[in-house]
């Protein structure tokens, strides 16, 4: 369908730039067929709304409370047809340096009218970005990790999450309410978000907030091992003879 | 037309003889030379006590008299040109040691004209010192004053502000052109005073004044979020501050405060006189995000070196992080605008 109006979802935290580019839009309408789906206020409300109304394209701020532009990004890949993104952004911060070097598409606010309608025709060309493209841009840990579920984008807050542990493909997220399979590695976790989980295990990372005390098991052959409990959920998790460290290391840092 | 300070930046001033930092500078200078003397005259380590004592005697009343006096002159003292002020302080200083040498002799101590002159001279030659240290320090501050101005250029508004209030204000212009008009407007007086020549104090009522434009821009492109709490029925619309004083740091208590949370959160300011000084106490919420406090630190770092530059050890910055909110407080000493010959009323 090649003359099928562009579908665009506006995302940006303040009211009047959000106002400022659906003007922009109405003036690019006469060239370009094109479809305003609707406006968010932040990268969670923009994956909300996706859920219900897909778009082709997601014109998004780049500094936004709750989720930022480039966390956004990361969780539209989620989706089963990701949208392209392009960045708006007020100032050339050093995050947009990174942007030219690998190639990631971004408008300056003001933006111009020309240059949006030069973006615009440049989409059905566009790919989504990709994850390790992504990788490479400056960014801070998420502040949730995504799932797809019936085709729609499940976040979970990081603060939520108990333990990860990878089983075969997936790993597992587990909260106190439910457990989630995520696509990704362990190792890449553990890195993104360093002191907030700590390692018990070669295959498992639990959240530090979550430890409720470490217990000691002495099976029939006479093996001692270390499993930590953990508030909220009544599974305990061994501790691998690597890791026994920990028990000690956290220990003290309770008692204190 | 309110009065402007006439404040000629070249040509060289007394010291401020009501500033602490002026007197504590005297007390140290005084004392640590008349432990010198000390020194040279005694050789003995165990007799030093008491060759500290005897001159002490006589230096320290000397001191704490001239220093009584000159805090006494200091408003009309200020106001003389330099070199009659210079002279005049010098002549306190003779004066002072005529009156406590004949006091001394009252109670018995006289030590003969001798002694008079060589305390007369040690006064005199102290004084005029001191006043040329002054004189240096001043001067080796002036050039740090003009760089002042252009650090509060460079610390003073991020891009990131300029470039969305623009913007902002480019969302207003089809469909509210008055709104539009009126936050260009503000937009235009802030920059007025960004740029103009920000070594002069200005009165605290303007400093307000440019923050209530530099919110209201702020509120226009954060709306609800923004919410703020003026406390300033009470404060010194006169009292002559630093300009951009307070600005600065509300543009990092909104870049802090309230722009990483969707929900509205209070910016609160408060300011008042209390003792004969200007405190403005500026609060807003706190949410720990870890990685962008050194835009922060920069601003306070240029904020505390402006107030030292103006008010020596009489002002003083501090701020505080609570569980939930961060708090800046600000002391100035309150100075009002010297009525001047020559400036417009």
């Amino acid at each position: 369908m090649p003359d099928a109006p562009l579908k665009i979802l506006v995302v940006d935290d303040e009211g009047p730039a959000r106002r400022r580019l659906r003007e922009l839009l109405d003036d690019c309408a006469s060239a370009l067929p094109l479809l305003v789906v609707g406006e968010a206020g932040s990268g969670r409300e923009a994956l909300g709304l996706l859920g219900t109304t897909p778009a082709d394209l997601v014109l998004s701020d780049i500094h936004m409370p709750d989720m930022d532009g480039i966390e956004l990004a990361r969780h539209l890949l989620k989706l089963p047809v990701p949208p392209v993104l392009i960045f708006t952004t007020a100032y050339h911060e050093h995050a947009i340096a990174a942007f030219e070097v690998h190639a990631v598409d971004y408008l300056m606010k003001p933006v111009r009218v020309q240059r949006l309608l030069a973006a615009l025709q440049k989409v059905p060309r566009l790919k989504p970005l990709s994850g390790a493209r992504l990788d490479r841009l400056p960014a801070a840990a998420r502040r949730f990790l995504s799932v797809t579920e019936r085709s729609r984008v499940v976040l979970v807050p990081i603060e939520e999450v108990i333990y990860l542990k990878a089983e075969l493909k997936y790993i597992t997220i587990r909260t106190a309410d439910r457990e989630y399979l995520l696509e990704e590695s362990l190792t890449k976790l553990e890195e993104e978000f360093g002191p907030r989980f700590v390692r018990v295990h070669r295959n498992c990372l639990v959240a530090r907030d979550a430890i409720r005390g470490f217990e000691r098991h002495v099976s029939a052959e006479g093996d001692a091992h270390w499993e930590v409990l953990l508030r909220d959920v009544p599974e305990a998790l061994p501790v691998s003879r690597r890791q026994q460290f920990i028990v000690r290391e956290i220990g003290r840092e309770n008692e204190a | 037309m309110r009065a402007i300070i006439n404040q000629k930046d070249d040509s060289p001033r007394l010291p401020e003889l009501r500033n602490l930092g002026t007197v504590l500078r005297i007390l140290l200078a005084v004392n640590a030379l008349a432990l010198i003397v000390v020194f040279i005259r005694e050789p003995r380590w165990e007799a030093l006590p008491r060759a500290w004592f005897d001159v002490a005697a006589i230096v320290e009343p000397h001191l704490l008299a001239s220093l009584l006096l000159l805090y006494a002159l200091a408003p009309w003292l200020e106001r003389l040109p330099y070199r009659t002020g210079a002279i005049v302080i010098l002549a306190l200083t003779l004066a002072v040691t005529f009156a406590l040498d004949a006091l001394f002799a009252t109670l018995g101590i006289d030590e003969g004209p001798a002694f008079v002159l060589r305390h007369s001279a040690f006064s005199l030659l102290t004084t005029g010192a001191l006043l040329g240290y002054f004189h240096l320090r001043a001067s080796a501050l002036s050039p740090a004053i003009t760089e002042a101005r252009l650090q509060a250029l460079q610390a003073r508004i991020r891009p990131h502000f300029l470039f969305n209030s623009i913007n902002a204000v480019l969302s207003l212009m089809r469909k509210e052109p008055r709104r539009a008009e009126v936050a260009l407007e503000d937009l235009a007086d802030l920059f007025r005073v960004l740029m103009k020549d920000n070594r002069q104090l200005t009165p605290l009522a303007d400093e307000i004044e440019l923050c209530r434009q530099y919110l209201e821009l702020e509120k226009l492109r954060l709306g609800e979020r923004l919410k703020i709490e003026w406390h300033v029925e009470n404060m010194p619309r006169d009292a002559l501050v630093p300009p951009l004083v307070l600005q600065p740091l509300l543009e990092n208590a909104v870049y802090h405060g309230i722009e990483p949370s969707s929900s509205p959160g209070i910016i609160a300011i408060n300011v008042f006189l209390r003792r004969g000084e200007v405190h403005a106490v500026l609060r807003n919420p706190y949410r720990f995000t870890g990685n962008h406090h050194a835009g922060n630190k920069m601003a306070m770092d240029n904020i505390r070196e402006r107030l030292a530059l103006h008010f020596d050890a009489e002002a003083s910055l501090e701020s505080r992080a609570g569980k939930d909110s961060y708090e800046v407080h600000i002391r100035m000493p309150y100075r009002v605008p010297a009525r001047v010959e020559g400036a417009h009323a």
